[in-house]
Formats: C-alpha cells, structure tokens, sequence
C-alpha cells in the first residue's frame, strides 16, 4: 500500500507546505511517514517516494544515507541513542554508556534478543547540560531523556518493553 | 534585569498565547505590519547594533539589507539546527519561549518583504517542532498569521522543516539544500543566499536567538538595545554552559560579563574544585583558552574573545578541568568532525579521517612524538582550503592544543588521563 493510500491526511499536510512546483522538498517528511510502521524504510517506500516526488530511487536512498536517523536496515523497536559527545562525555557519558551495554547484556549498536531495544552511541543532542542523557527512536519519533540515572534508565527501558509488545 | 530572551524564567507560562499578549506579545509585529516601512524596520534592526547569534557574528540588519527587490519571491528560514556540541540554547527558547521567536521570524519576514518562512530544525528536535506546530496554529486561529493581516494587504505563513541528523545542515547553505529534499552539502559561493537562496530566491537565514531579541528591539527602540552589552557587542547573549561546571545550563548576560562570574557565579565553580584547565569558547569548533587569571577576567564579547586566539561564536562555553589531558579532548572533536563532514570537499572528508586515524594512534601510544607533529601539519593543511567551516573548525581545537597544551602530548601521558 502506498503512502498517499495509506496516510492520506498525513501526505497532504506535508505537500502543502512546500512550493507545489518545489515537491522534492517532502522526502525528508515523507521519508520519517515511511519509518513509522517498520522503523525503518523499505525498498517498496523508497520507490513509492521516488513515485511521488518524480525522483530517481537512488536519489531517495541517498538522502536515506546521508542523515543519521534514516535507516535502511531493521533494528529493535526502540534505539536508546545515548550522546558520547565531549560534553556529556566530561559528565560521565562513556561509564553510563558501558553500565546500560552491561544491564541490557548487549554491545553498542546491537539489539536486544527480543528485538525491542538497540543501543547507539550518536553525536550532540544539544542536552549537554543535562548529560547523561540519550534520546528513543522509534517509529512514532523522538524522544529526549535527560539527567537520567541507571535506576529511571532501566525503569524506562521496561516500560519500553511493555508498550513495545502491546503494539505489536 | 529580568530576562529578555529566556523571560519563561520570569514568566513561567509565556509559552501560553494568551499569557504572551498579555506581556505585549505580537505589538512590535502588529506595529511594524500596520504602521512602518519594511526598510524602517531594518534600520532600526541595523541601528541596535544586533549581530548573528549562531557563531558567525554578522550584523543582522545589515543582512536584511542585501535582499535585492528585483526578484521575487523572498524567504526567511530560522536556523534551529543547533547542533554544535555544547550548544543548547535555542531549544530553551523554542520550548519555553516560543512566540517572541516566533514574533520575531515574522518581524524578519515583514522587513524583507517575506510571505513565507520556514524553520530548520535537526531531526532530533521532534517534540520541539510539535510545539512550534501548535504555536503556530494558534497564531494562525487568532489572526496572527495568514491572509491580509491587521486588515493590511501582508500574508505571511510559517512552516517547520525537520532535518534527519547532520551538523553540517547548520551551515546555511546545506541548509537550504535540505529543506529542498537534497543532501545536505555546502554550496559553492558567490552567489550567497541573499540573492539565491531557497529554490533560488534571495532568502535570509538567521538563528533562533537572534530572531528571539528582534521583537524587544521594534517595541523598545534600537538605543535601548545598545545600552546594553559592550562597544562592538550590543544586547544580551545566552552563554550555554557545560562540561566541568557544577551548574550548567543557559544564562543569559550582557555581552562584556567575564569567564570568571559565568563559571564560579552563574555556574556555581569547577567540578570537584579543581583549577579549570582549558576553555572552549565557541562549542567543539573552539580553539582552546589556556585559562589563566588574565583568560578568566577576560569580557565575553566578539573584540575581546579574539584577544585571546578564540572566538566567541555561539558562546557555547565548554569548561575543562585539570583532570582531563586534551590529547583525550581533541580525540572526542575529531571524531565527531570526521562524522559530520558531508564528503563534498576534499581536504575536509580526507583531512579529518587522518586526522581521526593519527588521533587514534596517539591515543594508543604509538610513536606519539612523530604522530603529534603529523596531525599537527595535517590540521595546517585543512586550514583555509575548506568549501566550509566546517573543515575549518576540525582543525581549531586539534592546532590549538598542540600549540598551546604541548606537555599533554607527551609519550608518557598519552593515553592516560580520561574524563
């Protein structure tokens, strides 16, 4: 099922915005539409927006490559994206980082064996006052949590695990 | 003084739109809309002595003035894509305070004759574009955006665009590439965004915290605004503060406050009270202050920051304590810069990969000596020869280190001292 098919009001809004003469300017919107159901974009999507938009499938695909929160492959159904960056990393990024890989008994960038939780160590998320902290991506968006300790980590990461199979 | 920009802290629900009027919201649009030239605006904009908030420092009405009126239409994008490490002032304003930056992105529009704006803002400010969303549907609901507004022939509406993860969309020509669906990659210029800008058009690109302080400079007047600050830095600037401080966060001062008043005053004195060792000025793209009585004393403003071989930039101010060897701090920078380089230009994409690879060797020990004198003239290299800043700031903390923190590249700390 297409985009425009299956997200009618959604395809809408976001084409409204840009210049009707200027539609390339909905594949970043279009593209974060086609992650929501999967987490990430599919092969069939990438086509579809190419449709959409009169662009090559390469081009939607490069686009899906060069920005960090694309992505082309699955993952769990929840990143935790934890910010190593130099400040955050000066309030204890990298221990908070190595004790959450610990309690979920996964290195960085692997997912958890239910397949609910992949951890990611990303660039600045402008929460550097905050640290640590770590933003979720899920297919529904974005999320940011701040001043976190292990304790509300894990208390966090077992509500994800809660929702994450009651949607499935 | 009551906060100008971050005035959530004095009034807690201005977020509100209601609570906003109350406190003079959208006078200086509804002033400017139904009584003033757009050219009148942007001589007082001019006249305050307002410069770029997002590092670069230019004066913001003089950027204004160079949109020709010979090709139509104009544009006005905020950047909101703050992405610079230890930078984070924008998303306060935008969460807290969002309608004086939104007042202030339709002042802007207005002045250049503008019937569209949009704001950029970094993928991962999801919940931060939800609530402009909101905001501005609400402005759009009670006439404040729209079709003929205050009864004039004016229309203007404001979109968000949300980026996808990439420091380089903050540089405003990779900006402008992004809202048009492409990658995000500098543009080559002449011709800069005044004339050809989004879709070609002349556009005016300016930060969230300098739209945020237009609205106070139309309703209070430009001498007003010029009493504050310093000389050659008018008005009030949020110092973003982090690393080791024991209270970071915003704060809003006047330009001219010193180093010293924002650490121990504002930010509550150095982590474990150990001697702060280094200052980065300006976020990761800073060379490093050695941070000695006559740095910590220093003003913060554009003229004197330079005094010291810095720049004040976004004013992100990264504290760093004595138990951190900077070999260590340039290994975090450069790896981050060499993530973030978009590819386009050769002595960037090439420049910061050696650069990660002999900062990796370093860190392991290997021949430190010869490797440091490498990565020192592969930074000297980059220099000047970059499509962008970007390539440029790679290099600021890594010669600056090497120059001015030469014992923290000896073989036998390398590798050593962590954070």
């Amino acid at each position: 099922m297409s985009l425009a098919d299956k997200y009618p009001q959604e395809v809408k809004k976001i084409m409204a915005k840009y210049p009707p003469e200027q539609k390339r300017s909905a594949v970043m919107p279009l593209l974060y539409l086609a992650q929501r159901d999967k987490g990430f974009v599919t092969k069939a999507a990438l086509e579809d927006i190419a449709r959409m938009l009169d662009m090559t499938t390469t081009d939607v695909a490069g686009i899906v490559g060069f920005y960090t929160l694309y992505h082309d492959q699955q993952a769990g159904k929840y990143r935790m994206q934890v910010c190593t960056d130099l400040p955050c990393a000066l309030r204890g990024a990298d221990k908070f980082l190595e004790e959450l890989c610990g309690n979920l008994g996964v290195k960085v960038g692997a997912t958890t064996p239910d397949g609910m939780i992949t951890v990611e160590a990303v660039m600045c998320l402008a929460g550097c006052d905050k640290a640590p902290m770590f933003q979720v991506q899920s297919g529904e968006g974005i999320a940011y949590h701040e001043n976190m300790t292990m304790d509300k980590t894990m208390e966090l990461v077992a509500a994800l695990r809660k929702s994450g199979k009651e949607v499935k | 003084m009551p906060a100008l920009l971050l005035r959530h802290r004095d009034i807690p629900d201005i977020g509100k739109l209601d609570v906003y009027n109350k406190n003079g919201g959208f006078e200086a649009f509804k002033k400017v809309v139904t009584s003033m030239q757009p050219q009148e605006v942007t001589d007082v904009v001019k006249a305050s002595g307002l410069r770029g908030r997002g590092g670069a420092g230019f004066p913001t009405g003089v950027k204004w003035s160079f949109i020709p009126n010979n090709i139509w239409p104009h544009y006005v994008v905020a950047n909101a894509d703050e992405s610079e490490p230890g930078t984070f002032k924008d998303r306060e304003i935008m969460e807290c305070n969002p309608f004086q930056f939104l007042e202030g992105v339709a002042i802007a529009a207005f002045a250049v004759g503008a019937n569209a704006a949009y704001i950029y803002l970094r993928g991962e400010f999801w919940t931060m574009a939800a609530i402009l969303d909101k905001k501005i549907a609400e402005m759009e609901k009670t006439g404040l955006l729209g079709e003929k507004l205050f009864g004039t022939d004016y229309s203007l509406q404001i979109y968000t665009h949300l980026g996808a993860g990439a420091y380089i969309c903050g540089e405003e020509t990779a900006l402008l590439e992004s809202i048009e669906g492409k990658r995000g990659q500098p543009r080559i210029r002449p011709p800069f965004p005044a004339v050809y800008g989004l879709y070609g058009k002349p556009t005016v690109i300016n930060n969230v915290e300098t739209l945020t302080n237009v609205p106070l400079i139309i309703e209070k007047g430009a001498d007003w605004y010029k009493s504050m600050g310093t000389a050659d830095s008018a008005g009030v600037k949020i110092f973003s503060l982090s690393g080791h401080v024991n209270q970071p966060g915003n704060y809003e001062l006047p330009f001219g406050t010193t180093y010293r008043e924002l650490i121990y005053k504002c930010g509550g004195g150095v982590t474990d009270d150990r001697p702060v060792k280094a200052i980065m000025s300006a976020g990761a793209s800073s060379s490093f202050i050695v941070a000695d009585d006559k740095a910590l004393d220093t003003p913060m403003d554009y003229a004197s920051v330079r005094t010291l071989g810095a720049d004040l930039g976004s004013a992100s101010v990264i504290v760093i304590n004595d138990s951190v060897n900077l070999e260590w701090v340039i290994n975090r920078t450069i790896h981050f810069f060499k993530h973030e380089s978009c590819g386009k230009c050769t002595p960037c994409r090439e420049g910061c990969y050696w650069m990660m690879h002999l900062v990796e060797r370093i860190e392991q020990g290997q021949d430190v000596l010869a490797n440091t004198e490498l990565l020192y003239s592969v930074a000297k290299q980059m220099q000047n020869k970059c499509l962008c800043p970007l390539g440029e700031f790679a290099t600021m903390a890594v010669t600056t280190a090497i120059e001015r923190f030469p014992a923290d590249f000896k073989p036998s700390l390398a590798g050593g001292q962590h954070g």
